[in-house]
């Protein structure tokens, strides 16, 4: 049993006490003393040359304070790819400068050209409609395969063909594929896209530049999933001004999945807008501007074989894809189609041969970047695919192949031939778990039931596995990043015991400030009601590098764990010189510094006020106070794992397809707060049933955005899914980092899309459609009704 | 500018507005009410529903001058008069039916209207009627559950895990 409040309970979140009562502080609900409104004028055609803008009737407006336009910042740094990927032939991807506001050229719906400043927000809506752009249409790249072919048309005038890098991974193992493929006695090929998705963060963004002329500090109030890596980027990269000037406070932030990661350039606008008017500026995206701006995910077009013997056994593995990047290169834009897709092509199976090519193109869409799982959902839906495919050509049982194309628990650590060592896990045990909880051996029954009504059900399976915990700082270094991605965490005991915890996650919906307490109070004996998690602002934290790619817990978390181990050892030290006994005879437990065997004994408050009152102290040897600060580099990536089974009901007569259950069996390793995970797992498979069945992001032949607004953009809604059946019980805990723990962050939305899919096609061939035997996603009932009906 | 004078929470508020300022606007911006969200455009989100004299009512297409001298309630209303959790507020903490709390403003008032029309509904009515309420952090199990929860029904036998 955990203990109370400790690690492996469900505690109640503490943050949720504000957002039930409306006193959760997001961006957009801070006010400024003499804030003045930005709004941005957004380009309405894909692409175009700008020939001039012509501000003056907007800066006649009444109200209008500033109107600046890229040129004001083409002096200006870029905002920079995060990682440099290298082409199969050695050359440096091309990466073109991305302008805080577009200048020469527009290259999206969307991109943003100009800005307004004005004393209300209505003002400066009213003026950034009266500026004047001459901008001559050019025909617009939207399809990847033609953006390829077409040498004259570019996104970027001086990158031909469109082509960020052509990835191979790995480049040397080529020959050995092709052979294997030549050679087996079974070849399954499936072409297959995976669908362009916008984030959603039900939080549009926003930014609030603040400039004190008086100190020359800036502030930027913005929504960022990690506002130091935005402070080093705008001072750094962008505007060329000294950390230790500049600010970044990211409050209450509602929703990320990805989008919030990046640096955006309306962020450096209101910086550079509240430096010349020497007054804070406030912008706050509407929904229209978000679909058009924020960075969107996946958009792959992929062709994926597996080679295979007559019993299934899995020889060889190669996939060539073409991965849209967008107009502009984001943050993460190159690292998600290669690091985080390509070397995750295994998944948690022994192929011993894996080949995968990945073309990244520009084309005249928004930036393209991580949205929730981040290359892994797209390496997952790929493989187990074409599995799902292989199984029904040759007439095997989906459940059995997984099984004999595993990893064994005995094999571990494992080196994949696509360059990564998973360090544990049980496949087996996960599938064995969710043929339980599934109940698996019902389905003909529950089939058949449904035959009754009319419907045909199908039952659709997934093994999925990611690599997380993101990332060791030398290995990332190596292939292409510009960042170390350790994290970071101080903590600082008071003199009358209570604690904050300042860490460089955030916490956008994760729920740290109630899960970080119960790791501090389960480690030092402290009550979690005594402990305060502090996130979220530059000037109160060391550093820290966000929440992404599930590190949050694996590594942030461990980061807490050193810098507590820290307090610990020097408690001790204090202990030892009050209770006059040797440090070594000290033993720290539930909150008591004592030397077992004897009745002495010091609690953690009178160590802490100790540390502060250092009247009975060693001050020749130890400094007073009591405050550590830990940095923590992990040393493999994290592998959580887990088994899916997905049952759908289709209508054959409308093409509509309801998800009629859902389970998961996942191992994330140890579980700090169990309540916490599945809610995290409900959210992942909710947004990977929308990726499957609903959503996709559309750009028209012209490069016009069709799915601007909620009204035709489709996310889940509470009628769309059901009651989601959740287990981690079979869990291997991680090896390297001190809690064990993997992450599930993003499991749902990397496991679950293939399982609805590889479900409908069940559904469609058992109700004899025997020649459906791959539809692309969304599977709207448009697209379910044609297949049924080609 | 037009003075608009209403009820919201039980006080009597009034304010100057422009024929074109939302309800959500004067909300947020004229009475510091942040708590009432704009999450989208077109009203399909829900993240800005307020009570109109008890009905659930999109905020942020609703003028503030077509509602003068009615009764908003906002979600800063909601709790007990002593500022604990009202029974609804409580059942989404214990269902941990939010994440990062954009939508559950919302969420709540949407729920509670709900409730006030159909004290015991069955799950599907649930999700009827959150149907114009979006959340992208909780695929809704919690939420339902809380719904269900704070209805005084047994969840454990709609929501097993």
């Amino acid at each position: 049993m955990p203990k109370d409040g400790g690690i492996g309970a469900s505690t109640k979140r503490r943050e949720d006490i504000r957002f039930l009562t409306g006193k959760g502080r997001y961006t957009a609900d801070i006010n400024l003393r003499g804030q003045a409104y930005a709004c941005f004028a957004r380009s309405q055609v894909a692409h175009g040359r700008i020939n001039g803008i012509d501000t003056a009737a907007a800066k006649a407006l009444p109200g209008v304070l500033a109107v600046m336009t890229g040129a004001d910042f083409a002096a200006m740094g870029g905002n920079p790819a995060g990682w440099l990927v290298q082409s199969r032939g050695g050359e440096t991807m091309k990466e073109p400068k991305r302008p805080v506001l577009a200048h020469g050229k527009v290259r999206h719906v969307g991109d943003a050209y100009a800005v307004v400043v004005a004393e209300t927000l209505e003002q400066a809506r009213d003026a950034a409609a009266a500026i004047e752009a001459d901008i001559t249409e050019l025909p617009a790249i939207v399809n990847m395969a033609q953006a390829v072919a077409d040498a004259t048309n570019r996104v970027h005038d001086e990158i031909e063909n469109n082509v960020c890098f052509d990835w191979g991974w790995i480049e040397d193992n080529r020959a050995a594929v092709d052979a294997a493929f030549k050679a087996a006695p079974h070849v399954t090929t499936l072409k297959l896209v995976n669908n362009r998705l916008v984030p959603n963060a039900m939080e549009p963004r926003a930014s609030i530049g603040d400039y004190d002329s008086g100190t020359g500090d800036y502030k930027l109030y913005t929504t960022s999933q990690n506002p130091h890596l935005t402070r080093l980027l705008i001072a750094a990269f962008v505007m060329g001004i000294p950390e230790n000037k500049l600010t970044v406070i990211s409050p209450d932030v509602g929703g990320g999945f990805g989008s919030k990661i990046y640096h955006y350039g309306e962020e450096a606008a209101v910086l550079a807008a509240a430096k010349a008017l020497n007054r804070p500026v406030k912008w706050v995206a509407d929904r229209s501007e978000s679909f058009m701006s924020d960075a969107h995910g996946r958009d792959h077009e992929t062709t994926i074989q597996l080679a295979t013997d007559l019993q299934g056994n899995f020889l060889a593995l190669r996939t060539e894809t073409l991965a849209n990047v967008g107009a502009y290169l984001s943050n993460f834009a190159t690292v998600t189609p290669t690091f985080l897709h390509g070397t995750l092509m295994a998944g948690p199976y022994k192929t011993p041969l894996i080949y995968v090519n990945v073309k990244a193109v520009f084309t005249n869409t928004a930036p393209v970047d991580a949205y929730r799982g981040a290359g892994r959902p797209e390496a997952t839906y790929s493989l187990e695919r074409v599995i799902d495919k292989m199984c029904r050509e040759l007439k095997l049982d989906p459940v059995a192949v997984r099984r004999l194309n595993f990893i064994a628990p005995d094999q571990f650590p494992y080196t994949t031939p696509v360059g990564l060592v998973y360090d544990t896990g049980n496949y087996g045990a996960t599938l064995a778990r969710l043929v339980q909880i599934g109940d698996l051996k019902g389905f003909e029954a529950r089939r058949a039931a449904s035959a009754r009504r009319g419907k045909l059900r199908g039952l659709g399976l997934s093994t999925w596995i990611e690599a997380c915990g993101i990332a060791p700082s030398a290995l990332v270094g190596a292939l292409g990043a510009r960042v170390g991605l350790f994290d970071v965490a101080t903590v600082r005991v008071n003199a009358t015991g209570n604690i904050s915890v300042m860490v460089g996650a955030h916490s956008h919906g994760q729920g740290h400030e109630t899960v970080f307490a119960q790791i501090v109070s389960d480690r030092l004996g402290v009550p979690a009601s005594s402990i305060d998690i502090v996130h979220g602002d530059t000037s109160k934290i060391p550093f820290g590098m966000g929440s992404y790619g599930s590190r949050s817990l694996a590594v942030c978390g461990s980061a807490i764990v050193k810098a507590v181990d820290k307090v610990i050892a020097k408690g001790k030290k204090i202990a030892a010189h009050m209770l006059e006994v040797a440090e070594a005879d000290i033993a720290f437990e539930d909150g008591m510094f004592s030397v077992p065997g004897s009745n002495k004994a010091k609690t953690f408050g009178e160590i802490a006020f100790s540390a502060y009152v250092p009247h009975n102290y060693p001050l020749e040897t130890l400094e007073p106070g009591l405050e550590e600060t830990a940095f923590y580099d992990p040393a493999n990536f994290t592998y959580p794992a887990g088994a899916y089974a997905c049952e759908v009901e289709v209508d054959p007569d409308t093409g509509r397809v309801e998800v009629a259950s859902f389970a998961c069996a996942d191992d994330f390793g140890n579980v700090m707060n169990p309540m916490i995970v599945n809610g995290q797992v409900h959210g992942g498979v909710a947004q990977g049933i929308g990726q499957a069945l609903l959503e996709a992001a559309v750009y028209d032949g012209n490069g016009q955005l069709l799915t601007g607004s909620y009204m035709d953009y489709a996310m889940p809604r509470a009628d769309d899914l059901p009651m989601f059946t959740v287990d981690h019980s079979c869990n291997t805990p991680c090896t390297h980092n001190p809690l064990g723990a993997k992450g599930c962050g993003e499991a749902g939305a990397i496991g679950s899309p293939p399982a609805v899919v590889n479900a409908v096609i069940d559904a469609l061939q058992r109700g004899g459609h025997s020649n459906v035997t791959h539809i692309d996603m969304p599977l709207t009932p448009a697209r379910v009704w044609a297949a049924i009906n080609g | 500018m037009t003075k608009v004078t209403m009820t919201v929470n039980g006080k009597p508020v009034s304010g100057e507005v422009e024929g074109r300022t939302l309800l959500a606007s004067f909300l947020r911006d004229g009475l510091g009410l942040t708590g009432t969200h704009i999450g989208c455009d077109t009203s399909q989100c829900g993240a800005c529903v307020v009570h109109v004299d008890g009905v659930a009512v999109k905020s942020c297409t609703t003028l503030a001058l077509d509602v003068a001298d009615r009764a908003i309630t906002t979600i800063e209303g909601m709790a007990n008069a002593d500022g604990s959790l009202s029974v609804l507020q409580q059942a989404f903490q214990d269902n941990h039916g939010l994440q990062c709390g954009f939508c559950t403003p919302g969420m709540v008032m949407t729920a509670a209207a709900l409730l006030a029309d159909n004290p015991k509904p069955t799950e599907a009515e649930v999700r009827a009627g959150l149907e114009g309420n979006i959340c992208r952090c909780t695929g809704y199990h919690n939420i339902v559950k809380a719904v269900l929860a704070a209805s005084g029904q047994d969840v454990a036998a709609v929501a097993a895990e």
